[in-house]
């Protein structure tokens, strides 16, 4: 009995083909159901990919467009925990130009993403060009790739700080064996660039050799069989064929990394123990954590809020200049 | 027809899956502290959850919290200890979620840095008298029970321990040094902290692979209190909440004590609750450190059980001095308002505070529990037997209070910044003054 009912339920009418609407039963002659059948087709042309799309953009008015709007707001305002607010024009952003922790977090941001992204997106490069050749266990092998990527930060930044630890440190006792002095990470400047940049490295590098081989997998195979019957070397393929035509993915993952540096936050907080204060003298903090140990460590909203538009512009102007870097590679000559 | 009623349905489950999607987002942050009744539970079995800070043993509630879980089926106490970080990481965090109305506990602890701000917002709290938390005033000290109650004058907060000072030292370390490494005969070596200097020099010549004190910071805040107290018991900020860090002689005085200490190359350079300051107990890389009572728990719990009997307490040089000091409050967002207030009450109460002393060493505010035989005898098996009750209680019922502006932890935080920096050389000391004035400035703006 139930089987029955079931097929000739849905199941059936899926698949009894194209089907003819049959004609209402009431008004049938009349002009009316044409018209609201043709809005509805047009509607469903014109109106329904918007619709299917708009789940992203409902999503970003409410994530990204009104914090973006509301935080241009308050940086105008002195607003601070108390709820006292206090239109102060631009003053917020005079005052951050003038700020030297400011600059000096600016300048730990810029030097930890060069730092850190160049060798990153090299390296990424070069293991992509590895896997992307034919050896036995390459999935398992792809995947382990992708394996830092997966693990915590917080595990991550646990092992790195054992790592680069003053006292205890391996890094320090592996360069003591070259008479080497023990170099304070934490505490020189230039140093704990090196150990954070390490640290983003080793999460991100194969996560960018993934998106790089996706990339390399596109270029059609005959270019490659062309090259090898005229006699191209192994690398002048990759240099004259790999490279050009990788060029739309170097974009996206450059973009990517620039954001992704100019954000950067997790790993040097948590190499300083959770602290936002990024060392005892602002050493390794970056514009990230500045924003965030004023807004809510210090409680000075407005401030943190002109903080976070100056951020914004950079990534935009650094996006910028790296786009416009990047899309000369292999170009035409 | 059924052609667009399939598509329309399409549209709906897109618009609520967004719907949904927006609100998990909205509402995913911070973890709810209060876990307790789902509705169709009987509504009496409760889990009150209480939030705290420190290293160690922290507040030393884990035996007064397994009896008071034995004891009341019905109300469970879940402790968490959130970090050891009270102004860097705790009380920020904790301030979030007060403003938020979700995420804190159900009863919190406040260091007396805290309680400045805390005092300042009374929206924040449930009033405790009208549990009937009032009677408790005869319990504290007339400064304690004060410093509880908000702005608005209600009761908001209960005592738990107060400072009282003491040096930590490791007898071993002491006798490597060839220095005397009783009690008594240490406490004598150091009246005063120029005494104290000079200990650690000799310490420092026969001792290679220890240094003499922790880091700068333990010690700048032991000065900074003693000092204070001769200066009408404020530190940064004045009694009307002007930021006085330099004009006040207390601060100026203790920032020289931890420069001269680590220009002589007395410190292990390390940063107090740092990860590498708790390696440094279980290492021994430090043979002595600023220790206010609640610090006993914090050193055992560091430590270790390797290093039972060999860490001592010391008289601390140039008198009393009152640092630290906490209190548990219950915010207003709490869903049991009744059996927080329940849990407040007896975590302060003699009983658990006589626990929490013979556990960790935290020096009762209560003071009927610093009355009580238990805490005056009270000695301490880690510490080689220390009589830690004779060295804490005595001192505790003449404790000064010290003044904490309602910016103190910003203003605390910017100055320990830099008194670290000078520590670990990445701050000329000869700037470092200005510098301290500046931060600490910038800070309190």
């Amino acid at each position: 009995m139930s089987l029955h009912t079931d097929y000739s339920g849905p199941y059936a009418q899926a698949h009894s083909g194209p089907q003819v609407v049959p004609p209402s039963p009431r008004g049938s002659r009349n002009d009316s159901p044409g018209a609201v059948r043709r809005l509805l087709s047009w509607l469903d042309l014109k109106a329904s990919p918007y619709l299917l799309v708009s789940p992203y953009f409902l999503l970003f008015a409410v994530f990204g467009l009104f914090p973006l709007a509301f935080t241009l707001y308050y940086s105008l305002f002195d607003y601070e925990l108390t709820g006292e607010q206090e239109w102060v024009g631009l003053g917020n952003y005079t005052e951050l130009l003038a700020d030297d922790q400011f600059w000096k977090v600016v300048v730990n941001t810029l030097a930890m993403f060069v730092i850190a992204t160049v060798p990153q997106l090299l390296l990424a490069l070069m293991l992509a060009n590895a896997l992307n050749k034919r050896f036995r266990g390459q999935l398992f092998v792809r995947m382990g790739v992708l394996l830092p990527l997966v693990t915590s930060v917080v595990a991550v930044s646990v092992v790195f700080t054992q790592l680069y630890g003053r006292d205890w440190g391996m890094v320090n006792w592996i360069l003591s064996w070259f008479g080497i002095d023990p170099i304070d990470w934490k505490a020189e400047r230039i140093p704990s660039w090196l150990a954070i940049s390490t640290m983003v490295d080793w999460r991100w590098t194969g996560y960018n050799a993934i998106i790089f081989l996706a990339g390399m997998q596109t270029i059609p195979r005959d270019l490659y069989e062309a090259a090898e019957i005229d006699g191209a070397s192994k690398r002048r393929q990759f240099w004259q064929i790999t490279i050009p035509m990788l060029r739309p993915t170097i974009i996206f993952v450059v973009l990517n990394s620039t954001i992704g540096g100019l954000t950067l936050f997790a790993e040097p907080v948590m190499f300083y123990g959770g602290r936002i204060q990024g060392g005892s003298d602002n050493q390794f903090q970056t514009v990230a954590m500045f924003i965030v140990e004023k807004g809510f460590n210090n409680f000075e909203y407005g401030y943190a809020s002109a903080a976070a538009w100056l951020l914004f512009l950079m990534i935009l102007v650094g996006s910028a200049i790296n786009f416009m870097l990047i899309r000369r590679i292999g170009g035409r000559k | 027809m059924k052609h667009t009623w399939r598509r329309g349905r399409f549209l709906a489950v897109a618009a609520v899956t967004t719907a949904a999607l927006a609100l998990s987002a909205a509402c995913g942050s911070g973890d709810s502290g209060s876990g307790g009744t789902a509705s169709g539970e009987p509504a009496e079995k409760v889990t009150i959850t209480v939030q705290t800070f420190g290293g160690g043993k922290n507040f030393g509630y884990d035996e007064a919290i397994a009896k008071w879980n034995r004891e009341n089926p019905n109300i469970q106490i879940k402790h968490v200890n959130l970090t050891d970080q009270f102004e860097q990481v705790y009380w920020p965090q904790m301030i979030q979620w007060l403003q938020a109305g979700n995420g804190a506990g159900d009863v919190i602890g406040i260091d007396e840095g805290g309680m400045g701000l805390a005092k300042a917002h009374p929206e924040w709290w449930v009033d405790l008298g009208e549990y009937g938390l009032d009677k408790r005033k005869s319990d504290y000290a007339e400064w304690k029970w004060q410093n509880g109650i908000d702005s608005s004058g209600k009761l908001f907060a209960l005592g738990t321990d107060v400072g009282g000072m003491s040096i930590c030292y490791r007898r071993d370390l002491f006798e490597k040094a060839g220095l005397p490494t009783d009690r008594e005969e240490v406490s004598k070596l150091w009246p005063t902290w120029d005494d104290f200097l000079e200990v650690g020099k000799k310490f420092k010549e026969k001792v290679k692979d220890a240094a003499f004190v922790d880091g700068t910071n333990t010690i700048y805040n032991v000065v900074l209190v003693q000092e204070a107290a001769k200066n009408g018991n404020v530190t940064y900020f004045d009694t009307s909440n002007n930021l006085i860090v330099d004009k006040n002689p207390a601060v100026k005085t203790a920032f020289d004590y931890a420069v001269k200490l680590s220009q002589e190359g007395l410190t292990a350079k390390l940063r107090n609750f740092s990860e590498e300051w708790n390696t440094g107990f279980k290492k021994s890389q430090f043979a002595t450190l600023g220790c206010p009572s609640w610090m006993l728990g914090v050193v055992s719990g560091n430590a270790g059980d390797e290093l039972k009997g060999k860490w001592d307490v010391a008289a601390v040089p140039g008198g009393g001095g009152n640092w630290g000091g906490s209190w548990l409050a219950v915010p207003k967002q709490t869903k049991h308002p009744k059996e927080a207030a329940m849990v407040a009450d007896y975590l302060t109460g003699k009983e658990a505070q006589v626990s929490v002393f013979n556990y960790a060493g935290n020096m009762p505010s209560n003071t009927q529990a610093q009355q009580d035989p238990a805490v005056q005898g009270a000695k301490d098996e880690y510490f080689n037997d220390a009589p830690k009750g004779e060295i804490f209680a005595k001192s505790a019922a003449e404790l000064q209070p010290v003044f904490l502006g309602v910016k103190h932890t910003q203003v605390k935080n910017a100055v320990e910044q830099v008194i670290s920096a000078v520590d670990d050389g990445s701050v000329p000391a000869d700037q470092a003054w200005q510098k301290l004035v500046d931060d600490a400035t910038k800070a309190a703006g």
